[in-house]
């Protein structure tokens, strides 16, 4: 269960959004849209801990079982797919049986040894959302994860969705999530 | 055991994104030598050795200077930050992880400085090797703490400067005078003050 009450930010003098609540139930997915610059990413990385709101409340899991994937994937360019998640494997003591069937789901077993800077856009995406699942994470907080995805790719997606995970998106094509989608948040 | 599992993997990360990238020591070790190489033809021959002393503390604080402003880049430009702070790790093993490379880096480039330096001005002696190696950690420990907070801020490439030359002038001083006893109480006093401190450099706002 997932419960945000009355959240608003600022920054100095901005007021990024204010007297926003959020609930959402566990296995259901949150999609949450809205026009560039209207909060959305603020309140993804609030309910991903990652921010503190300047006013509201919170419930949220513990920060160690949240799963994010920001606009960037968030995985060193300079090391190899495999190297980054073991490195995040061990920092999460998940098994190494994991990673190689997360590599082998998403695409990417092949070029494993190979660095991430000679990935495209789209493989870095997708080793992102296996960083992102590494550790089977109770909450998920996706902000745009169908960014630079091909057509498999966001078949791969859709599976994540339909794995039934509490799950927060945020995105600007909705249709893609919609019919996963149990709770909604549109930003004016 | 988890704790130093974590600072080692993540330790190893940075080296290992050193070796990938080689940016950081070779610009280092560039510094340095080009450093001394104009303080030997700005300085009057029968320079005196504590004069020689101080040009090589000087150069080495730049050099660390160097170093440290670079050593967040691959956090700063890829994000890592949010993807660290999520993981059960303590956040002060990030810290660790991050002061092991950088000493790492500053004695792989003091390995080629330290011989440099006794060709172009005088010999040095194991008081003074034992006092860059205890300036090091020094210099390591607060420097990462400064790096992180500079990363976290706007003018992040004015920001390091302002914060850690002030800090590295008991080093300098402490260098300079050999005074060793000084050096491994400011160690101790900062390494901890920076261990303590980096879970709230990095805490959410």
């Amino acid at each position: 269960m997932i419960a945000a009450r009355a959240l608003s930010k600022r920054y100095g003098d901005r007021r990024v959004f204010r007297d926003v609540s959020v609930e959402l139930e566990a296995g259901g997915l949150l999609l949450v849209t809205g026009a560039n610059g209207s909060g959305k990413t603020t309140l993804l990385r609030i309910l991903a801990r990652l921010a503190a709101p300047s006013t509201g409340t919170l419930e949220l899991p513990a920060r160690e079982t949240i799963g994010y994937l920001g606009h960037e994937p968030l995985v060193y360019r300079e090391l190899t797919a495999l190297e980054n998640l073991t490195l995040f494997a061990r920092l999460y003591r998940v098994e190494r049986e994991r990673v190689g069937m997360l590599l082998e789901r998403f695409g990417l077993w092949d070029v494993r040894n190979q660095r991430v800077s000679t990935y495209s856009r789209g493989m870095q995406q997708r080793l992102g959302l296996c960083r992102t699942l590494l550790h089977d994470p109770a909450l998920l907080v996706l902000d745009e994860p169908a960014n630079a995805l091909d057509a498999p790719g966001l078949e791969l997606l859709d599976g994540v969705f339909a794995e039934g995970r509490t799950t927060i998106v945020a995105t600007h094509e909705p249709e893609r999530v919609e019919p996963f989608a149990t709770r909604r948040l549109a930003f004016a | 055991m988890r704790y130093a599992q974590d600072t080692w993997a993540l330790a190893r990360k940075d080296l290992l994104l050193e070796l990938r990238a080689k940016e950081t020591l070779p610009s280092m070790l560039l510094f340095i030598i080009a450093a001394f190489t104009v303080f030997h033809f700005a300085i009057p021959h029968g320079t005196g050795v504590v004069a020689a002393r101080g040009l090589l503390w000087s150069a080495l604080v730049f050099t660390a200077l160097l170093g440290l402003t670079r050593a967040f880049v691959a956090e700063r430009e890829q994000g890592m930050f949010d993807a660290l702070v999520l993981a059960p790790c303590d956040r002060s093993a990030i810290w660790l992880g991050k002061t092991v490379a950088v000493l790492c880096f500053l004695a792989a480039a003091e390995v080629v400085a330290l011989p440099a330096f006794s060709i172009f001005f005088t010999g040095l002696d194991g008081r003074t090797v034992a006092a860059v190696a205890l300036a090091d950690l020094g210099i390591a420990a607060v420097g990462t703490l400064f790096g992180a907070m500079a990363v976290a801020g706007r003018a992040r490439e004015l920001m390091l400067p302002l914060l850690f030359l002030p800090m590295a002038i008991p080093i300098v001083v402490g260098g300079v005078g050999r005074y060793l006893w000084f050096l491994a109480l400011y160690d101790a006093i900062f390494a901890l003050l920076a261990w303590a401190s980096f879970e709230y450099v990095v805490a959410e706002t």
